[in-house]
């Protein structure tokens, strides 16, 4: 591996995670507000309000950054970077395409991406800790709390897929794939979104952040760009978990032409995840804090744990 | 409902909205539609005004200021008793205070005050708010005129009072005619 392969595989990388959550936010103003027979943001940067991040980016950065007195300074101005950084962390090992096409092939590449992400939601935790405000704590023990709860599913989800390709590299599990594991592994694909989403603290899984009660969870005491990075975190983890998503249960870049359109599949399948994602925010109202933990460990363990008998046996049988 | 049912009717819904197309009017390119009555700014019809000072008095927020001097109008006729008046000097609302209850509008017994629906007078200068009587004259010309009644609408006042008269006079004279019909020398309905 020559350093030009090197550099070009990072700036891709870290291209693909400027912009992608861009377009996530973006898209998530623009259809939330169709949803809600409303046309969202159009004037900044004239068609559309296409320059709506933009010019929400300048607004963060000119913002006082305010630090509460009681606060733990170091920890509370690490742990934005300790929330977005693991997702550009796990990027670098999602496969785009074909023969290659990733940023860095890891051979295990599932206990890479789940360990990464899992430090990821550990920023909420170590921000509602070191915030020195009762909300802020609530918000980060109740991500704690849904942390533990739903990476177990997360985790058997990813592991009955791993068991259905005999790998754990992510390039190897796509080169095994075939078309009929989207429906074998349907439960599990279910239930490792659900879980995604859960641990993203997306709607309707938000109980840590339910602006009605706590105020902004982990994030109350946060302004300016340290909140914008925050903000970030959360497009970039709705970029990686439908990512992982598509790559684990929809074929990544299997489709049509995949020889050179691959990287569109992969595209199109996160596309129309991150949709889904979105949708789900407004059409869902939020679960309370106990319905969450009662939805992971009656609902979503025991439907993983079934997914990966399910996959076991039918592995056992076409031998 | 089931839970399963409700979900995929939120989901449905939010859908079929997406693909309508939004009713939100982009206000500066489209300029909005105001229902007659709007209050959007207070008008002044200056000839109508007494200086009875009943708006200002009756302001909740003090938002009126009128001055006025008396002024002797001599005897019109030969012996007569002079007339006063008063005559306005400045009549001012601050828009900055009003609280756009329309109290001045109901009460003034002259119809000299009157809502507009001209909403744009946004200022940086807050003391620019207080529209002195030259501004709230050409207010006026802004007000739309009164929206035709309802069909089946009681008939106003002033109209049902003019037609009462009318109604009696053409009664009169259509007596006095058959009175005359049936004898000139009887000598009524003359007046």
């Amino acid at each position: 591996m020559d350093w030009l392969d090197v550099a070009v595989r990072v700036l891709a990388v870290l291209v693909a995670f400027l912009v992608l959550p861009l377009l996530v936010g973006q898209l998530e103003h623009k259809a939330m507000a169709h949803m809600q027979g409303r046309v969202g943001p159009m004037h900044a940067g004239g068609f559309h309000g296409w320059a709506q991040l933009v010019a929400d980016g300048v607004k963060f950065a000119q913002k006082e950054d305010t630090i509460p007195d009681g606060a733990d300074r170091l920890i509370f101005r690490l742990a934005p970077g300790v929330a977005l950084v693991p997702y550009l962390v796990v990027l670098i090992a999602i496969p785009l395409g074909p023969d290659g096409m990733v940023g860095q092939a890891v051979d295990a590449g599932i206990f890479f991406v789940l360990a990464a992400l899992g430090v990821g939601v550990l920023g909420s935790l170590i921000a509602g800790w070191a915030s020195a405000n009762k909300y802020a704590l609530l918000g980060g023990l109740r991500t704690a709390a849904q942390l533990m709860a739903y990476e177990l599913p997360l985790l058997l989800a990813a592991a009955s897929v791993a068991m259905a390709a005999g790998t754990l590299s992510l390039p190897g599990i796509l080169d095994a794939f075939e078309w009929w594991w989207v429906p074998w592994q349907l439960v599990g694909a279910f239930v490792f979104f659900t879980a995604g989403l859960a641990e993203l603290q997306r709607p309707p899984f938000d109980a840590p952040i339910a602006p009605e009660e706590i105020i902004f969870g982990a994030y109350t005491e946060y302004s300016g760009l340290r909140f914008a990075l925050f903000l970030l975190a959360e497009y970039a983890g709705i970029v990686v978990v439908s990512a992982l998503t598509a790559v684990l249960f929809l074929g990544g870049w299997h489709g049509p032409w995949s020889d050179q359109l691959g990287w569109l599949w992969t595209l199109l399948k996160t596309g129309v995840l991150c949709f889904v994602v979105i949708w789900a925010r407004v059409a869902w109202p939020r679960l309370r804090a106990d319905q969450i933990q009662k939805f992971a460990w009656t609902v979503l363990v025991p439907l993983a744990l079934a997914q990966i008998a399910f996959t076991g046996v039918i592995k056992v049988v076409t031998g | 409902m089931s839970l399963g049912s409700g979900l995929a009717k939120g989901l449905a819904i939010t859908l079929r909205t997406m693909t309508r197309r939004a009713v939100t009017a982009q206000y500066p390119e489209s300029q909005p539609e105001l229902p007659p009555r709007s209050r959007g700014v207070i008008g002044l019809f200056e000839e109508n005004c007494t200086v009875c000072m009943l708006c200002a008095r009756e302001c909740p927020d003090w938002c009126i200021y009128i001055d006025s001097h008396k002024e002797t109008l001599p005897a019109t006729t030969p012996g007569g008793r002079d007339r006063s008046r008063n005559v306005l000097d400045r009549f001012a609302i601050d828009f900055s205070l009003c609280m756009y209850c329309g109290i001045c509008v109901e009460v003034c017994p002259f119809d000299a005050l009157f809502w507009s629906p001209e909403f744009e007078y946004a200022t940086t200068d807050i003391s620019e708010l207080t529209h002195e009587r030259e501004k709230l004259r050409a207010w006026m010309w802004t007000v739309p005129e009164p929206p035709p009644l309802d069909p089946a609408a009681e008939e106003p006042k002033e109209i049902a009072a003019a037609r009462k008269a009318a109604e009696k006079a053409a009664e009169k004279a259509a007596r006095a005619a058959e009175s005359g019909a049936a004898g000139p020398d009887a000598g009524e309905g003359s007046g």
